[in-house]
């Protein structure tokens, strides 16, 4: 390689670190492999990077926040800036709470950005993963890649639960409590357990320097490694893309990562981090000091934990408390079922069914393929109507959650809402299920129709014998290849019960319990537009079909450049001819 | 056309399609199917024909760049010129100066390198083939033979024994580690705890927090009073008593007790709950007169202490228990003893 011209001091001081670098590690090749490495573009890609920025936001934050707080359960009394407190007897954890809200230029701001961060990046997982789930990018290869995710999900509450209660209020200390109850319900181990956790009787001296430990060290540690694991996963399999012309399985179309993601994605970062800084700055988040350090005793009514623990929370308001058994007699085994039931089988089987999905629909599709383009939820009918029924069972929890406020703000009575929503978390899904799986097919057909007849172009042709037709202007070929692109998936076909001799077949049990899950799957289905449907819609669809003895056939006239009303518009060119593609 | 491929090489060995992109094609431009049309054209940015255009989005991303530099100062100059001080409005000027400068900071940085991209840089999309991710069947045979040669010269195969004993030491000696830390973790394990309560004959009811004796003429009918026994503050570990003893105390008209969970448990109206959830223990706090209604604000468990303390609506299912009270010579009212079962949630072993 030659030069034209000198390079400066920084550009020779580069490329010695560079020699440097490279003699020692091979980094070229690396830099060679992945510094233009191609990533497509779509806002919904966004969502990741979200959660991801976002924890990152509370790694920073959350290392300024260790700096200043004491995780101890020891007494202190209070004596600082914060008037109603000076006095109170409270643990250190909430007395250094107060401190680096109060004292510590900046500590409240970064308290406030830390907890904010937390409810993004829950809820930042949640979309990213919604998107996946509804685009099918959990298919083939990317299987692992989805569980890897759904465990971070976990993880993601796990560290918002470990750190909401360390502070040490009441509010969360009552947190901690319903855990101890909901705990203590585990047959057998349940009160072991409870032992377990707090060192001992509720509340103990342990537990907050226990969940200071799990939520600085242990928790963030697994998130991290899983995190660089989940990301491994998309640069090995290359990410995604939305189906288009062009974009193939066979191939990835986008921008590559230097210098266009470096500064997008780069960006992004500050983006995320400058608005969640924004927010800590403008709103109050979980105001301790006004709820004062834990006692057993006080409890304040309209309580909420933070919005990814409502679903729980609602799930336990919601059931009721007739289920809780002595088993062998009356001095025999409490078994509590009106708390197993919603704390912890409705939410084992809501996740389960999200962590399994993948390897069921795999199951029930029979295939085996690669599949590297995303699906239009549309295209997935039971997909997308399952998501969303999942969706809203989740929803109907989350504000069961809160039925407390909705019975204040609305003045309606607390108990009619809590049995509305015993009856919708049964009804809702279901409903949402049937609702979603008819709009899916409903677009499909739209898409079918628009293929088959184009659009409707307002102009009304009228012809010698009177009659009127509507115009329809026929689809571009990158218009129509987006809603035509896709597969068509049938039920499977299995061999029959007894080969022709009647002799009973090995496994026929397993396959027809497949092929019922598959017909449930895609019995119901919309195909796309075949190319030779496209072409016996255009020799004698309905349009044609109106034409006149006397007459030619409109579609004719127009191919033929007939001087109809709609002019030039209406003559098709070569549909890939850009000038012609409808925007 | 704007698609360039880069990486387009293709390693097809013998046949095997693994590893290669030709694997992932399949079921492409089949019969019955549509052909792809191939890439759309590239629409060029306003950037990208206006020079004008182009040298505003420059203008505006330095401009961007500038108001986090400010941003930047002006938390600094907060940080100095606004401590958080003694007051809740000095308090609420810090917080609100630094998180508007680190905002500013942030922000500017964030938007002017986005800007920079979607506005200047090339937005040309490029193509790179992908290749399917199976190792190639000779590759796995590579593989296999690497992982048997392994296997051979550790001869691990020919040796059960060895292999039995590496494997008993490896499944063995995590006990190490966890059996010192089952056994610390939960103190002295003794759970039996869970049954018994600071209260006992004689006990005095006194007001919580302060500690005060209360006396049975005191309480007016149609009061609440949140009682804890007398010498909390002695006990071992105050917190953990407290939390298993606090009592609401309600005084009602006699005549309107319809039951109680034992005879004689009450005096002149006045009964003695435990204030500790039977669902999953959050205090039952929210009294309301004319119900004779106790309503838990976590979960909404409502109790009928007229009729003692059962479950009119909600997620628990046992009544709270009561605590048997009297008064003693001055007048001040005591437990006869502690609760008759355990209080709060409920656990597998609560009635052995």
């Amino acid at each position: 390689m030659t030069t034209t011209t000198a390079p400066t001091g920084g550009g020779k001081a580069a490329a010695a670190t560079a020699d440097y670098l490279d003699q020692r590690t091979g980094i070229g090749t690396a830099v060679k492999e992945f510094a233009r490495k191609i990533f497509p573009d779509h806002w919904s890609f966004l969502l990741g990077e979200i959660a991801l920025y976002s924890f990152v936001t509370l790694l920073i934050s959350g290392v300024f926040l260790t700096m200043f707080f004491v995780p101890s359960m020891a007494e202190v009394h209070y004596e600082g800036p914060w008037a109603t407190m000076n006095g109170v007897e409270m643990s250190e954890a909430y007395a250094s709470t107060l401190r680096l809200s109060f004292e510590v230029t900046g500590g409240l701001l970064m308290r406030q950005i830390h907890h904010w961060a937390a409810l993004i990046f829950m809820a930042a997982i949640v979309t990213h993963m919604m998107r996946v789930f509804f685009t099918g990018a959990f298919r083939k290869p990317r299987e692992l890649n989805w569980v890897v995710g759904f465990v971070l999900m976990i993880l993601g509450l796990a560290a918002g639960f470990t750190g909401y209660s360390l502070p040490d209020d009441v509010l969360s200390g009552n947190g901690l409590r319903i855990t101890d109850g909901v705990v203590r319900a585990v047959p057998i181990l349940g009160s072991y357990l409870s032992y377990f956790i707090f060192g001992g009787e509720f509340p103990g001296h342990d537990v907050i320097p226990r969940l200071f430990t799990l939520h600085i060290l242990v928790v963030p540690g697994l998130i991290l490694a899983l995190i660089a694991l989940h990301l491994f996963f998309v640069v090995l399999h290359k990410h995604t893309q939305y189906p288009g012309s062009g974009r193939t399985n066979a191939n990835v179309v986008g921008y590559p990562l230097f210098p266009i993601y470096v500064a997008k994605a780069g960006g992004y970062f500050f983006v995320v981090f400058g608005i969640i800084a924004l927010m800590g700055a403008t709103m109050s988040i979980n105001p301790v000091w006004n709820y004062g350090p834990y006692d057993p005793s006080p409890v304040s009514a309209g309580a909420q934990p933070d919005w990814y623990m409502l679903f729980l929370e609602g799930s336990l308001r919601l059931m009721p408390g007739q289920t809780e058994y002595v088993l062998f007699g009356p001095d025999g085994w409490t078994l509590s079922l009106n708390v197993l039931i919603p704390a912890m089988i409705v939410p084992g089987i809501l996740f389960s069914l999200l962590a399994l999905y993948p390897f069921l629909e795999a199951f029930a599709t029979g295939d085996k393929r690669e599949h590297h383009l995303l699906d239009r939820p549309r295209n997935r009918p039971f997909r997308t109507a399952f998501g969303v029924s999942v969706l809203v069972a989740f929803f109907i929890l989350v504000l069961a959650g809160a039925n407390d406020l909705i019975a204040t703000h609305f003045q309606m009575s607390l108990n009619d809402i809590t049995w509305v929503f015993r009856i919708l978390f049964f009804v809702g899904p279901w409903a949402a299920f049937v609702v979603t799986k008819r709009i899916c097919l409903g677009l499909q057909r739209k898409d079918r129709e628009l293929v088959l007849h184009g659009h409707e172009t307002g102009q009304i042709v009228r012809f010698a014998s009177g009659e009127y037709i509507e115009v329809h202007k026929p689809l571009d070929a990158h218009e129509r290849w987006l809603r035509v692109q896709h597969d068509a998936i049938r039920p499977i076909e299995i061999a029959p019960a007894e080969d022709s001799r009647g002799v009973r077949r090995q496994g026929y049990r397993l396959d027809r319990m497949r092929q019922r899950i598959s017909q449930v799957f895609y019995e119901d289905r919309v195909e796309p537009v075949t190319p030779t449907e496209l072409a016996a819609s255009h020799s004698h669809g309905e349009h044609d079909a109106l034409g006149s003895d006397q007459e030619k056939a409109p579609a004719q006239l127009l191919a033929e450049g007939a001087p109809t009303g709609g002019g030039r518009r209406l003559r098709s060119q070569d549909e890939t001819d850009p000038d012609t593609r409808n925007t | 056309m704007s698609i360039t491929p880069v990486n387009g090489h293709d390693d097809h060995e013998h046949g095997d399609t693994a590893g290669s992109d030709v694997a992932l094609r399949e079921g492409e431009n089949s019969v019955g199917k549509f052909r792809n049309p191939g890439f759309g054209p590239h629409r060029p940015r306003r950037s990208d024909v206006d020079p004008a255009a182009n040298k505003r989005a420059e203008r505006q991303v330095v401009v961007l760049f500038a108001i986090s530099i400010l941003g930047t100062i002006g938390f600094v100059v907060a940080y100095f010129a606004l401590p958080p001080g003694e007051t809740l409005a000095s308090m609420r000027t810090s917080n609100l100066a630094l998180g508007l400068g680190l905002a500013f900071s942030l922000l500017g940085i964030g938007l002017a390198a986005v800007h920079w991209a979607k506005s200047l840089m090339n937005d040309h999309e490029k193509a790179e083939d992908r290749h399917a991710q199976r190792t190639s069947d000779a590759g796995r045979a590579e593989a296999l033979q690497v992982l048997k040669d392994g296997a051979d010269d550790s001869a691990i195969g020919r040796r059960g024994v060895l292999k039995g004993a590496l494997v008993s030491s490896l499944a063995l000696f995590p006990l190490t580690l966890a059996l010192p830390l089952i056994g610390e973790v939960g103190e002295d394990w003794n759970v039996s705890k869970f049954k018994r309560t600071l209260w006992a004959k004689n006990k005095k009811l006194t007001i919580d927090p302060t500690g005060r004796p209360i006396k049975a003429s005191d309480v007016t009918v149609g009061s609440v009073v949140h009682v804890i026994p007398e010498g909390l503050d002695e006990a071992e570990a105050p917190l953990d008593e407290k939390a298993k003893a606090v009592v609401l105390l309600v005084r009602m008209d006699p005549r309107d007790i319809k039951s109680e969970q034992g005879e004689g448990w009450s005096y002149d109206g006045i009964v003695a709950f435990s204030k500790i959830c039977t669902h999953v223990g959050c205090p039952v706090a929210l009294y309301e007169q004319q119900t004779h209604h106790l309503l838990c604000p976590c979960h909404q468990s409502t109790f009928d202490v007229a009729d003692g303390a059962k479950v009119v609506f909600g997620p628990a299912k046992r009544p709270l228990p009561q605590l048997p009270i009297t008064v003693d010579d001055e007048g001040y009212l005591v437990a006869q003893s502690d609760f008759a079962e355990p209080i709060g949630p409920s656990f597998w072993e609560r009635l052995r």
